[in-house]
């Protein structure tokens, strides 16, 4: 059963890097304007 | 004659005007640029330009910098919005942008922009692509929800001139505001909830997942070893997580409490403490009973309600701002020496000497000192038509000057103007309003006590009655305290709020308070202002008598920015004005045609007595207008004032639904009448000033009723403050619409009534919410002080409930109003 061990483990890292990826992409605002942004994906230039 | 201007309030008067351009032009010809309808084609006057037509050489000029640029794509992929400003190109007033510009490191500058005018996506693909070709630019992006632009560049504060220039060419109106007045703190509240969501949903997916390993373990026989692995990393998992995430609710409860009241986050702050605390004594203990999932599952479903009801309130909240960001705040200054300067209305001393464009807002209270025009005093006093003022009249801030330049003694400025004054009493009403009590408060208000005594006799019973060991006693007593954990209770209102408001957003209504749903479902009279929430905000023609004259009166009132004149002019479509005519202002219009003078105005303007009219037009109640040529009989153009579309059907099913109408105006007896007899409203009352209309409310409020107040202008603000709940349409003024609790858009007045509808049914789901939360505790309380409860058990119950409510919320997503 030490497997167990080394899948929470790898489990909780996963886990954590989303986290860490939603709280940068919430630091560098990119969710100040959703409205903005569903529409700019429209225009590519 | 006569008829039509009495019964001309109803719609087929409305519908019986020919070419009412204005409004939408099916089939016909719309200008390039703008969108805007275009008068007929025999209109030589219009600019043509690469074989498209413009309604105007601002229009025409500025399609072909978009063409020049290469951006023409832009036409193709832009969808107009009716209801915004239309994208033509106007002179506006010159800001000092000087003053807003904040210079930062390296030479790079930073300005803030509110962006009035802007459609859809294309506009900010327009904005951004046209700036992109700047060569000192550094960054400008539109914010599309706050509709903000920021501009950001390296070199002179002069850029920006240019760069302003350069979008307000395009049609787009920018004007710059501080950013610091603005909140910025409701920004921060929302990402602290987002980060503090992220963490919980982090928490809650791990501790879930070891959990379910924990349950599957007890069907398996889970070894303990592994089992208090399983209890650690959890316990290590959740406690960070929920010392971080609740603190929302923490903070509130505590602030609550100190405050000496109770409110729902009490026991949701108590619930979650108590599972995590009483968790964590079993993990060192090696026990079995932890319910760590629980607390983290509740933070993050209570968590996400609250982002939801946040995001949807911020989005209102950007729109009062981005208007109360376009309100004028400079005003023209003249100086001793003659010169003029452009200066914060805040700034200006009393006894100073300031000059107001025609078009402008008055930024000040004081005297007229030299010149003759008539001012639109609409948004403080109701009153539609304008006021003629000449020296030694009174003008107040926030009116509107029409006609000609006038020079202003002020007498007071900033803070001490009626406008000010005026907002403190909307503030002072609003804070009478504060004491309203939500149905969750009501319902934690007993639940919480009723719940800790239990505990408390359980804890008694077990330990001194059964004679248990303490720790056993103990034990149970906290089961109670977690099987009552009030995770439905806490869900079932946000839940209903979440959903109803969503759904009326998308409906385009604006819930701008949390509580507004539930004052909303307790209302039982209407109180209807008249002008412009009623009635449209603009007068309309009520017929035409004769296509000669209309077609002469319009190219004469082309000049003119008098709202009559501007009536003529929407049901006729843009017509070439009349050159050389000369505006009187406040009396009329003056033009040397080929058989003579030719005048439009007011009955004494063109020199009418009661011998030259023609039997039947002698009723002035309604607005009018003469049109006198030589050799030619006067002709008289009435106007009405026309109802929202669907204003009659409005009242009649809020009365159908058993609510009391009833028709508060400052307007004149007559007209009030008139409007109440349409629409079959029995109470109106006539001609009242703000004061007495907050009085009004108040005696209705007093008799016991609960009063939903439906009003637009400044002088309805202090009793949609007063009111227990209050509504405005989005032509409002910027006042009514933020002291209003819902603003909805569009002209039909048919939101009133789905708005109760939908309010109605949604107390109906929390009450049925509350009732499964509370009937699932009453069921699982017995076992629980029974010490029967197990983990099994309990998680079942509380996400049973939970689902059960979460489910029941939804059904409002189902069936529109009808």
């Amino acid at each position: 059963m030490t497997v167990l061990i080394y899948l929470i483990g790898i489990s909780l890292a996963l886990g954590a890097g989303g986290l860490a990826l939603f709280l940068w992409s919430l630091r560098s605002g990119q969710y100040d304007d959703l409205d903005g942004a569903a529409n700019r994906i429209l225009f590519d230039d | 004659m006569n008829a039509t201007s009495l019964t001309g309030i109803s719609l087929d008067a409305a519908r019986g005007v020919p070419a009412k351009a204005s409004s939408s032009a099916p089939g016909g010809a719309v200008c390039a640029h703008c969108g805007e309808p275009l008068a007929s084609a025999a209109d030589a006057d219009l600019a043509t330009a690469q074989g498209r037509r413009f309604c105007c050489p601002g229009c025409a000029a500025a399609y072909a910098t978009i063409q020049s640029l290469g951006l023409g794509r832009y036409y193709t992929q832009r969808v107009l919005d009716a209801t915004r400003r239309p994208l033509r190109p106007e002179p506006t007033e010159r800001f000092d942008l000087a003053r807003y510009i904040r210079p930062g490191a390296n030479g790079v500058q930073t300005l803030e922009l509110a962006v009035d005018g802007l459609q859809c996506g294309a506009c900010v693909w327009l904005i951004e692509s046209v700036l992109a070709r700047e060569p000192e630019l550094v960054s400008g992006r539109v914010n599309m929800t706050t509709r903000r632009l920021r501009l950001v560049w390296r070199g002179e504060a002069e850029t920006a001139e240019r760069l302003v220039g350069r979008i307000e060419h395009l049609g787009y109106r920018l004007v710059p505001f501080n950013q610091a007045c603005l909140a910025a703190a409701s920004e921060n509240a929302s990402r602290t909830l987002l980060r503090a969501l992220a963490v919980a949903g982090f928490a809650a997916g791990n501790v879930m997942l070891l959990a379910f390993g924990v349950w599957v373990g007890f069907a398996q026989h889970m070894g303990p070893a592994t089992r208090v692995l399983m209890d650690w990393l959890s316990a290590l998992i959740a406690l960070p997580a929920v010392a971080y995430a609740g603190m929302p609710f923490f903070r509130s409860a505590a602030s609550a409490l100190r405050a000496g009241r109770t409110n729902m986050d009490v026991p949701i702050s108590l619930g979650v403490l108590v599972v995590v605390g009483q968790s964590f004594v079993e993990t060192l203990h090696g026990g079995a009973h932890t319910y760590f999932e629980s607390a983290v599952m509740l933070l993050f479903f209570l968590l996400l309600g609250r982002v939801l009801d946040q995001r949807v309130r911020q989005e209102a909240r950007a729109t009062a701002e981005h208007l109360l960001a376009l309100r004028t705040s400079e005003v023209t200054l003249l100086q001793p020496d003659g010169t003029m300067r452009r200066v914060p209305q805040e700034s200006l001393p009393p006894g100073s000497l300031i000059f107001v464009a025609p078009g402008e807002r008055i930024g000040a209270d004081g005297v007229v000192e030299q010149g003759a025009s008539s001012v639109d005093a609409s948004l403080v006093t109701g009153e539609a038509l304008p006021q003629s003022v000449g020296v030694g009249s009174n003008v107040f801030a926030g009116t509107v000057n029409l006609e000609a330049p006038l020079r202003v003694r002020v007498k007071a400025a900033g803070s001490s103007t009626l406008l000010a004054e005026c907002v403190r009493l909307i503030e002072a009403a609003e804070n009478a309003r504060g004491r309203f009590v939500i149905l969750a408060d009501r319902v934690a208000r007993h639940y919480a006590p009723a719940v800790h005594g239990l505990a408390l006799i359980t804890l008694g019973v077990w330990w001194l009655g059964l004679q248990a060991p303490f720790g056993q006693s103990l034990l149970i007593a906290a089961s109670v305290l977690i099987i009552t954990c009030p995770c439905a209770l806490a869900l079932a209102v946000p839940a209903v709020q979440v959903i109803a408001t969503g759904r009326l957003f998308r409906q385009g209504i604006l819930l701008k308070s949390p509580t507004a749903l539930e004052r909303l479902a307790e209302v039982d009279t209407v109180v209807f202002d008249k002008t412009g929430t009623l009635t449209e905000p603009n007068f309309m023609l009520a017929s035409v008598p004769d296509p000669e004259a209309f077609r002469l009166a319009c190219s004469l009132a082309g000049i003119s920015r008098h709202p009559l004149a501007r009536a003529l002019l929407a049901a006729s479509g843009p017509v070439p004005p009349a050159l050389g005519a000369i505006e009187h202002p406040g009396s009329g219009i003056a033009w040397a045609g080929p058989e003579g003078e030719v005048r439009l105005g007011s009955r004494s303007f063109c020199g009418l007595t009661g011998s030259d009219l023609v039997g039947g037009e002698e009723s002035s109640d309604t607005p009018e207008l003469w049109l006198c040529c030589p050799n030619h009989k006067p002709v008289r153009f009435a106007f009405v004032e026309q109802l929202r579309p669907e204003a009659a059907e409005t009242v009649h099913n809020l009365a159908a639904k058993g609510l009391a109408v009833e028709l508060a105006s400052g307007d004149r007896a007559e007209s009030v009448r008139a409007v109440a007899a349409a629409l079959g409203i029995g109470s109106a009352h006539a001609g009242i000033t703000p004061v007495e209309k907050i009085a009004l409310v108040k005696t209705l409020q007093q008799a016991g009723h609960r009063v939903l107040m439906v009003g637009d202008g400044l002088n309805d603000g202090p009793s949609l403050a007063a009111a227990d709940i209050s509504a405005s349409p989005a032509s409002a003024t910027e006042i009514a619409q933020n002291v209003a609790d819902l603003v909805f858009q569009g002209r039909s007045l048919r939101p009133i009534a789905e708005v109760v509808d939908l309010a109605r049914r949604a107390r109906a789901v929390m009450r049925q919410n509350l009732g499964i939360a509370l009937f699932y505790n009453a069921a699982m309380v017995p076992l629980a002080m029974a010490g029967y409860v197990t983990p099994w058990l309990a998680a079942a119950a509380m996400s049973a409930s939970s689902l059960a409510v979460m489910l029941n919320s939804l059904r409002l997503q189902r069936g529109i109003g009808r």
